[in-house]
């Protein structure tokens, strides 16, 4: 039986409390907005990406502790990173957070791996992956990223 | 040889209405979901007003006609069928007293409350409306009793207005009334907000709407399981409710319209059932309301249904009333006073539905430490986002109530959101 503590993990609580990239990006080259219809939740991820390369990651927007948490924790894990690697990094956040069999080890998703929780609540889902379509928009830089179908939709 | 049916005669387990304190203990029994658990912990059932749960009656009705009773109905000439067709006409002289209708003809069957709507919009509408003419519907009203003025709106070239709400949750009445206008041909309003429990005065504004030769449209399923209605004495031209919500199935719903008015209604669904005489070239409809049934009805969910207004009537409504009165009382009274708790709508008038926000902590995150004490609420914009923004808000928690909950529900309710606290912080 999945417990609040799983869902809930410290880590996720204390980056709800204290979110990291909370923050307009003044240099920010890629923009995109996010909105899950059915809660409310509302996301803004902004990115410098110069030469293929995310130099600067950050957001704003309101929503749930585990939607705010995630995009805390992406914004600092994308940090750094390729395109192509931000997008293999939702790639397995998202096996992640619904129980995929073939989900990566934890110890390769770092940080991330404190979402395990989610995979029990499926309505969750939604709230965790939210940040990461939004990001993936703004990469591809699609104006609308709530109009394109969302698997967990 | 078949038997009486046998369909609709069974007595709800209550027998007469409830008279003294109500017997929450005795109803509870009566449905068998109460008893099971929910994350190690009783389940404690306060999202009625998305869906009611189901008493035994009911479950009983509809596994009888599946397992001795089933065929379609007007159809052969075969016993089977004939027996289904009755129980299937009884079901709707159920409803129509159940809504003191004056017959059975003004019932019409539909899916539930949204499809009821749609129908008034696409029927009515489609014949009635034009350019220039208005539709006056409030700020908070569910999605169902929105979205189809709004198609028909576009449809037509009608203007849709809509009257503001106050600080409280109300309807603004002198703002309604202003924008009723010799332009309006219909008003669409619920009976009670789904998202604040508001409950409106039907009868002023039907009366007022008829003084300028509009019909009034009243979404009713957040009113019939919990006042009586009298769609005569509410004064309304077109009423819908949800089986579901009464303690019934899924998948059925009542459209109950004025006789002068249905008859007059063209169709808005094709197909079986609803015609007179069909050539290749053109047909004629039935009456009103097989007119607006077309294809196989549900015809075991209407059985269903008729079981469980059996059900309710065995209580009663005075005492159901009574009863869910005190219950949202002491969740007024007790929610209101967990710290950092703001209610959200505040009627003076108001039915089995209490709206809240834990300050600084977002609903679902509420919703997910309540639903670890067993205790199901509904976290969200309730289908109703004008209401949200009126409030500036993305969501709320909504308990609602029926007559089998307890007090003691009402005080896990309490407890557990004292407890959101200790997990965020």
């Amino acid at each position: 039986m999945a417990s609040l503590s799983e869902l809930y993990q410290n880590v996720i609580l204390e980056h709800n409390r204290s979110p990291r990239n909370y923050r307009v990006m003044a240099d920010a080259n890629r923009e995109a907005q996010g909105h899950n219809p059915l809660c409310g939740d509302q996301v803004t991820v902004r990115l410098r990406v110069d030469d293929g390369r995310i130099q600067d990651a950050a957001f704003q927007g309101s929503g749930c502790a585990i939607s705010r948490a995630s995009a805390s924790l992406m914004t600092a894990a994308i940090k750094g990173r390729t395109s192509e690697e931000a997008a293999a990094l939702f790639q397995q956040f998202h096996r992640l957070v619904t129980g995929h069999p073939e989900a990566a080890a934890p110890e390769t998703l770092g940080k991330l791996a404190v979402f395990s929780g989610v995979s029990a609540y499926p309505i969750r889902v939604k709230c965790a992956s939210l940040p990461w379509h939004t990001m993936k928009a703004a990469l591809e830089q699609t104006r609308d990223p709530d109009q394109s179908p969302s698997p967990d939709l | 040889m078949l038997k009486g049916s046998g369909l609709l005669e069974q007595p709800a387990s209550s027998g007469s209405p409830v008279r003294g304190p109500f017997p929450v203990e005795a109803v509870r029994r009566d449905f068998p979901i109460l008893g099971i658990t929910v994350r190690g912990r009783p389940l404690v059932y306060l999202d009625n007003a998305a869906t009611s749960q189901k008493p035994q009656a009911v479950i009983d009705a509809i596994g009888r006609f599946y397992a001795t009773g089933n065929a379609n109905i007007h159809r052969g000439v075969y016993a089977l069928s004939e027996q289904a067709t009755v129980a299937y006409d009884q079901a709707r002289s159920r409803v129509a007293r159940f809504l003191g209708a004056a017959s059975p003809s003004e019932i019409v069957f539909t899916r539930g409350t949204t499809e009821a709507i749609n129908l008034v919009a696409q029927s009515w509408g489609r014949a009635h409306l034009g350019a220039g003419d208005e539709i006056l519907v409030t700020a908070m009203e569910h999605h169902s009793n929105l979205i189809p003025w709004q198609l028909i709106a576009e449809q037509t070239g009608a203007v849709l207005r809509a009257a503001p709400i106050n600080q409280q949750g109300e309807l603004d009445l002198e703002a309604w009334h202003r924008l009723l206008s010799d332009r309006t041909r219909l008003v669409a309003v619920t009976h009670v907000s789904n998202a604040l429990g508001t409950l409106n005065p039907i009868r002023e504004l039907a009366d007022a709407a008829h003084a300028r030769g509009a019909v009034v449209v009243v979404d009713g399923a957040q009113s019939a399981p919990h006042l009586p209605i009298d769609v005569v004495a509410l004064g309304c031209d077109f009423f819908a409710c949800s089986g579901h919500k009464l303690y019934g199935p899924t998948g059925i719903g009542v459209l109950y319209g004025r006789a002068e008015l249905l008859q007059r209604m063209p169709p808005w669904q094709g197909g079986g059932g609803m015609i007179a005489s069909v050539t290749l070239e053109r047909s004629t409809w039935a009456e009103a309301p097989a007119r607006f049934e077309a294809g196989t009805p549900p015809i075991a969910e209407a059985i269903g249904l008729a079981a469980a207004l059996d059900y309710i009537d065995g209580i009663g409504f005075e005492a159901i009333s009574v009863w869910e009165d005190a219950l949202l009382r002491r969740a007024v009274e007790l929610v209101g006073a967990v710290p950092s708790v703001r209610l959200i709508g505040t009627a003076a008038h108001r039915a089995a539905v209490l709206s809240f926000l834990v300050e600084g902590i977002h609903p679902h995150d509420v919703g997910a430490v309540l639903d670890d004490e067993g205790i199901a609420v509904r976290a969200g914009h309730h289908c109703a986002q004008p209401v949200m923004r009126h409030f500036g808000i993305p969501a709320t928690l909504r308990a609602s109530f029926a007559f089998y909950n307890t007090m003691e529900e009402v005080e896990t309710l309490a407890r557990g959101l004292g407890r959101v606290r200790e997990v965020f912080g």
